[in-house]
């Protein structure tokens, strides 16, 4: 071997890059031929329309109020929700986070949704909620309507999916973001006086909200991506036609590709600027170490 | 602490939120298997008579074997081809620092971060155009794309644990990488890895959005099959796709309490330690 590659390979074992690096190849390549490409073709595609110029596709998607409204039905759906979830789950595992009798059971019972997901989720909510459900016999049966509530095929179907699979995801999370606060910090404070209100909003709320802060953006993520229920317990043609039923009209329905591609990627920019605000802001509260001690 | 005996309002307000939900969630799964049971079920609170017809239908209509075995296989290649590709990256992100680890990164935790649909519709196109979709290969490729990612983000705390010292001990005494991986890490990560093969396992049986996009008519998971059932309503009875849903409810309830054997429930959704209290 000659003395030039032995130097250049001293040189960049000392950057840390040696042989051993062969190793993160497949996955790389795995994730570049089979995520990265397919998005760049997807672009690609999204540029060269059937006809029109070369953002004919975009143009097309935000000139059709059926098609750009898909967008404010998406964030309408989705926002809400993932608010919803992360806000209830607060409250809920600050008053769980201690250890007591069935708290394994309730974190695995909570499982259970998730590990359903929205499909079985979406038949359970039509059987349960629909007009002939348990839940308007309920109702009816106690008086309090006269008239069944129409909670299935309209906005409150998908809400309800979206929260039954949304919530759990998120409790979950928060709780092991909880548990992981030094609880000597709080007790801390309440040596020194302070009532439950302070020591929450004060201490535990502040070294959480970061926490809270990826919370909402994977609930969100979750909720943004809603296509099954927003198509079986939704109103697929009205009030919950959301942009990834318009991407997959598109693209099995017309099959305008330049169409489909293109929703994809609007809908992929609108999530991740709703993620790029939350971490944003995230990046303006305390990130740090949670655990408490001398330091 | 001390804790009284009467409840505050808060907390009143709390467990009854949790109850709430639970009612919810039992109303839920309970109606759908009440109704697979049920003969007759129109406009009282349980079915007149009871049968168990549906699954026999649900069964041949469906036809649940070659569904159920493509759903196996389909999982069993996700799982064997991702901790494959994944541990060894996920090795080498967690020991190293090198120009552009973060970006690396980065890199594989996009397709978790994005919404199936997203790169799915954009996936499909490219495995239709080299005749990879609408068959086994399309589903199990296009499963891979979240299921990599994931098994790397959870095996690098594992590896994290585990003390380099042990491994340079090992090539003091000579190994090469390849028996470094096989003999030492392999034995202390099997933990790690059955971890985090029965999450790739519940992902891709769950995953709807992916195998939906690429599965043709004869490699249909069983949450396709399902979707189609239902969204076709009224061509079959709906509590013949009721059993059906059933079965697969069973099916993913067998799976998290195998899960449930060798993680800790909040594992599923996010990578945690254990409370070192307890």
């Amino acid at each position: 071997m000659s003395t030039a590659t032995v130097a250049l390979r001293h040189r960049l074992a000392e950057r840390g890059v040696d042989t051993q690096m062969l190793l993160l190849v497949p996955a790389t390549v795995f994730v570049v031929a089979l995520f990265i490409y397919p998005f760049g073709y997807g672009l690609a595609v999204s540029l060269q329309p059937r006809e029109g110029g070369m953002l004919a596709a975009y143009q097309g998607f935000f000139s059709d109020a059926y098609q750009r409204d898909t967008i404010m039905t998406t964030l309408w759906i989705a926002l809400p929700a993932a608010l919803l979830n992360v806000a209830a789950s607060v409250p809920i595992a600050y008053r769980m986070r201690g250890r007591f009798r069935g708290k394994r059971l309730l974190t695995t019972v909570l499982v259970v949704p998730i590990t359903l997901g929205t499909v079985l989720t979406a038949e359970g909510l039509l059987n349960f909620l629909g007009p002939a459900g348990w839940f308007n016999r309920f109702l009816l049966t106690t008086g309090l309507t006269d008239a069944p509530i129409r909670l299935t095929n309209n906005y409150w179907g998908v809400f309800f999916s979206l929260v039954i699979t949304g919530f759990p995801f998120a409790f979950l999370l928060v709780l092991s973001y909880l548990s992981g606060i030094d609880p000597s910090l709080e007790r801390a404070a309440a040596t020194l006086g302070a009532g439950w209100r302070q020591r929450f909003f004060r201490i535990t709320l502040p070294l959480l909200a970061p926490g809270l802060a990826t919370t909402f953006c994977l609930t969100f993520v979750l909720a943004f991506s809603v296509f099954p229920s927003a198509i079986l317990v939704g109103d697929p043609s009205g009030s919950t036609r959301v942009i990834s039923i318009a991407a997959y009209e598109a693209a099995y329905v017309r099959y305008d590709y330049a169409a489909a591609s293109a929703a994809a990627i609007i809908m992929g920019v609108v999530e991740l600027i709703v993620i790029a605000i939350v971490l944003g802001l995230r990046g303006l509260l305390y990130t740090g170490s949670t655990a408490g001690g001398k330091g | 602490m001390r804790r009284s005996i009467v409840a505050s309002p808060a907390a009143w307000l709390v467990w009854g939120a949790v109850i709430i939900f639970f009612i919810g969630l039992a109303g839920v799964i309970g109606s759908v298997v009440v109704n697979s049971f049920g003969l007759r079920w129109f406009d009282s609170w349980l079915p007149e008579a009871y049968t168990t017809q549906w699954y026999g239908q649900a069964w041949d209509e469906f036809t649940l074997l070659p569904v159920l075995t493509v759903t196996l296989v389909v999982s069993l290649l996700v799982v064997g081809i991702s901790v494959a590709v994944g541990v060894p990256a996920a090795y080498v992100l967690a020991r190293r620092a090198f120009p552009g680890s973060r970006i690396l990164y980065l890199l594989f935790l996009l397709p978790i971060l994005m919404p199936p649909i997203t790169y799915g519709i954009p996936l499909a196109t490219v495995l239709y155009k080299y005749g990879l979709a609408g068959h086994l290969s399309g589903v199990v490729l296009a499963n891979l794309v979240p299921s990599i990612p994931f098994v790397i983000l959870t095996m690098t705390p594992f590896i994290e644990q585990i003390d380099p010292a042990i491994e340079r001990a090992a090539r003091m005494c000579g190994a090469r990488t390849r028996h470094v991986f096989l003999r030492i890490l392999a034995p202390l990560l099997i933990p790690g890895i059955l971890a985090a093969s029965i999450l790739v396992v519940v992902r891709t049986v769950g995953m709807f959005e992916l195998t939906f996009l690429t599965a043709g008519p004869d490699s249909q998971t069983l949450v396709v099959a399902l979707f189609y059932s239902m969204s076709a309503a009224g061509i079959r009875a709906q509590q013949s796709v009721d059993a059906m849903a059933v079965i697969y409810c069973v099916m993913m309830l067998v799976l998290l309490v195998v899960a449930l054997r060798f993680v800790n429930p909040t594992q599923l959704v996010a990578r945690v330690k254990e409370d070192p209290s307890e």
